[in-house]
């Protein structure tokens, strides 16, 4: 059985939802899914001029992390994801690698205006995980209604689909695993 | 997986966007391309061509604006969205005159870019259908220029309709000018494949090689000059009808070729390894004896009794000449909301003049004749002087009449011309007086 690194990153008030997303995780995916501390400095990632941190160089600093036996790796941060072109994004992913990044940031209610819901966000932080890691096993954005593998650029998108893969993403997920 | 399919190239000098949007839309199942500058886009361009093109305004060398203007040259099908670290409406203007899709400034929001991108290829694709109805539409519409009520054409329309409903292939038998295009577009909006493209190929208006990629397509480097991949007409023709004009003029081995496709209704484009499954039906014309091909060994016995299924023989318009006049009020017509010409009458002496002459190019010769008479002649009507036909060239003289009887005809006619005087009547008929004499004697005729 393959290992997923977990690696949370300035999580903040987001901390205690790691341990249940590792155990939707490793149920989703058919990992082993180990909780490590981040071996670098996410400051490095950065960008003082816009407030946020490149997620570009994250998932690069979570390649060279020592991560042995590791199949998969996962960054889960608190803080604002951009990358160079876009105003945000909730994660990022190598299409067919190693490692992904996703973040609560702009996935909770209180951004918004709206009251806090923690419910509302670990469920959105389930379904960006399970939609990042799934662009590490090559999948690309599908179109069928619900799957978690919907491209959603804006949070109420992210509400619109469910955390399952759609049968086609499963048959295409279990393949490259 | 259902993932979107297209081909964007995104041109910027800043590596971190490249990057960035590079790994963004191939996530969403696009092909990507990058360019760092407009040499490299260009060059990439040479042999690749895309549905979105993301352009960086402000590069080193040529900039973005300009970049635009050769891409529009080069592919002007492509929708470009120009990309800006900062806004400027005047720059916006500008590109969007130049005929850019949309315009943004980064950082972009995913969102949006999301959007613009998906509506670019949605406006590309509904261009292509337009394209596609509108070549459908054309094609249907020429079913009105079926014009004639004569026996020979109620026989060949009745023809039509039967064999239009059936997917059976067709062969169509006619000189040259008599229509036979027409038939096949008739078949073909009269069938339950109407709603798919009628692909016509004029298999002797192209060189064998030429011939074979057109039929069958190609896949990139297939040969020198195969810059592409390139869809054959069999290919476009998936649903439809595939019209083979001038059947007779494709050579043996690549009947053969031809007949495999009929048979198994798939199709390898050249230099690709994979079989595409095509639905098509064929309709096939000609001009030649083909039986008499067959005898000399010029044309394969199998794919003539393969295309030669069902057989409409088109009749020359000398054989139907009582559809001349509305042959000619119809093309008058066109002809006249064409060029907006007010002449809405054929005058009787030109209708004379029409119904005398043998028309060897048939109804194309007709056609061109009326249109030319349009061009020259004043309103209302066409005159006898307007048609490119100077005098009747059908001879009145009966096919079963002796060489004796015709020449007393023509030396009587010669006579009555030259007023009796048979000096004058023997410079005509180019022989001498004697000569006129003599004949005149012989068949008892008078001066």
């Amino acid at each position: 059985m393959g290992v997923l690194y977990l690696v949370p990153i300035y999580c903040g008030e987001a901390r205690d939802m790691v341990a249940p997303l590792a155990a939707r995780l490793a149920s989703v995916f058919r990992l082993r899914v180990e909780q490590h501390p981040p071996a670098f400095d996410p400051e490095l990632a950065f960008d003082p001029a816009r407030g946020q941190y490149n997620s570009r160089l994250l998932l690069a600093q979570l390649l060279n992390q020592q991560a042995p036996g590791a199949t998969r790796i996962l960054g889960v941060a608190g803080v604002d994801l951009f990358i160079p072109v876009l105003t945000y994004v909730f994660g990022e992913a190598q299409l067919d690698g190693q490692a992904a990044v996703v973040s609560t940031y702009r996935l909770d209610a209180q951004l918004y205006g709206l009251p806090a819901n923690r419910e509302l966000l670990f469920q959105r932080l389930v379904k960006e995980a399970v939609h990042e890691l799934g662009h590490t096993y090559n999948l690309v954005h599908c179109h069928r209604p619900g799957c978690v593998m919907l491209s959603s650029p804006y949070v109420e998108g992210i509400d619109q689909k469910s955390e399952q893969f759609c049968d086609a993403c499963l048959r295409s997920l279990r393949q490259a695993g | 997986m259902a993932t979107t399919s297209g081909r964007i190239l995104i041109v910027d000098d800043e590596f971190s966007v490249r990057d960035s949007l590079y790994h963004w839309f191939r996530k969403d199942g696009f092909q990507v391309q990058s360019a760092e500058n407009a040499a490299a886009a260009l060059k990439v361009l040479q042999d690749q061509r895309f549905d979105v093109i993301l352009l960086d305004i402000k590069m080193p060398g040529m900039d973005g604006m300009e970049l635009q203007q050769h891409i529009q040259q080069i592919d002007p099908r492509a929708a470009v969205i120009m990309i800006t670290a900062f806004a400027s409406v005047d720059t916006a203007v500008r590109a969007l005159k130049q005929g850019a899709f949309d315009y943004v400034t980064k950082p972009i929001d995913p969102d949006e870019l999301s959007h613009l991108v998906l509506r670019a290829l949605e406006q590309l694709r509904l261009r292509e259908e337009n394209t596609q109805l509108r070549e459908t539409i054309d094609g249907l519409v020429a079913v009105d220029e079926i014009v004639g009520d004569s026996p020979p054409m109620r026989k060949v329309l009745e023809l039509v309709e039967h064999v239009a409903k059936t997917d059976a292939t067709v062969l169509i038998l006619g000189e040259s000018g008599t229509g036979k295009e027409v038939i096949a577009r008739a078949i073909h909006a009269n069938s339950r494949r109407r709603y798919f493209p009628v692909v016509a190929v004029n298999c002797g208006a192209l060189p064998e090689s030429l011939l074979e990629s057109e039929l069958f397509g190609h896949e990139k480097g297939a040969f020198t000059g195969a810059q592409f991949r390139r869809k054959g007409k069999i290919e476009m023709a998936d649903g439809g009808t595939l019209f083979l004009d001038e059947v007779g003029a494709i050579n043996t081995k690549m009947q053969v070729d031809l007949l495999r496709v009929l048979e198994t209704k798939e199709v390898t484009r050249i230099g690709g390894g994979r079989p595409i499954k095509v639905d098509f039906r064929v309709v096939c014309a000609t001009n030649e004896d083909l039986e008499a091909a067959v005898r000399e060994g010029r044309f394969r016995e199998d794919f003539y009794y393969r295309i030669n299924v069902f057989t409409i023989d088109l009749p020359p318009l000398r054989a139907r000449r009582g559809d001349i006049p509305a042959l000619a009020n119809h093309f008058m017509h066109r002809f006249a909301a064409q060029m907006d010409k007010r002449i809405t009458q054929i005058s009787p002496e030109a209708l004379e003049l029409l119904n005398a002459y043998d028309w060897p190019g048939n109804v194309r010769e007709l056609s061109n004749a009326i249109e030319r008479a349009m061009v020259v002649g004043t309103p209302p009507a066409i005159r006898p002087e307007d048609l490119p036909l100077r005098k009747p060239i059908r001879s009145d003289v009966p096919s079963d009449q002796s060489l004796a009887e015709m020449e007393k005809r023509h030396i009587a006619a010669v006579l009555e011309r030259a007023g009796g005087n048979v000096t004058q009547a023997a410079e005509i008929l180019k022989v001498d007086r004697v000569t006129v004499y003599n004949k005149i004697k012989k068949y008892g005729l008078r001066t």
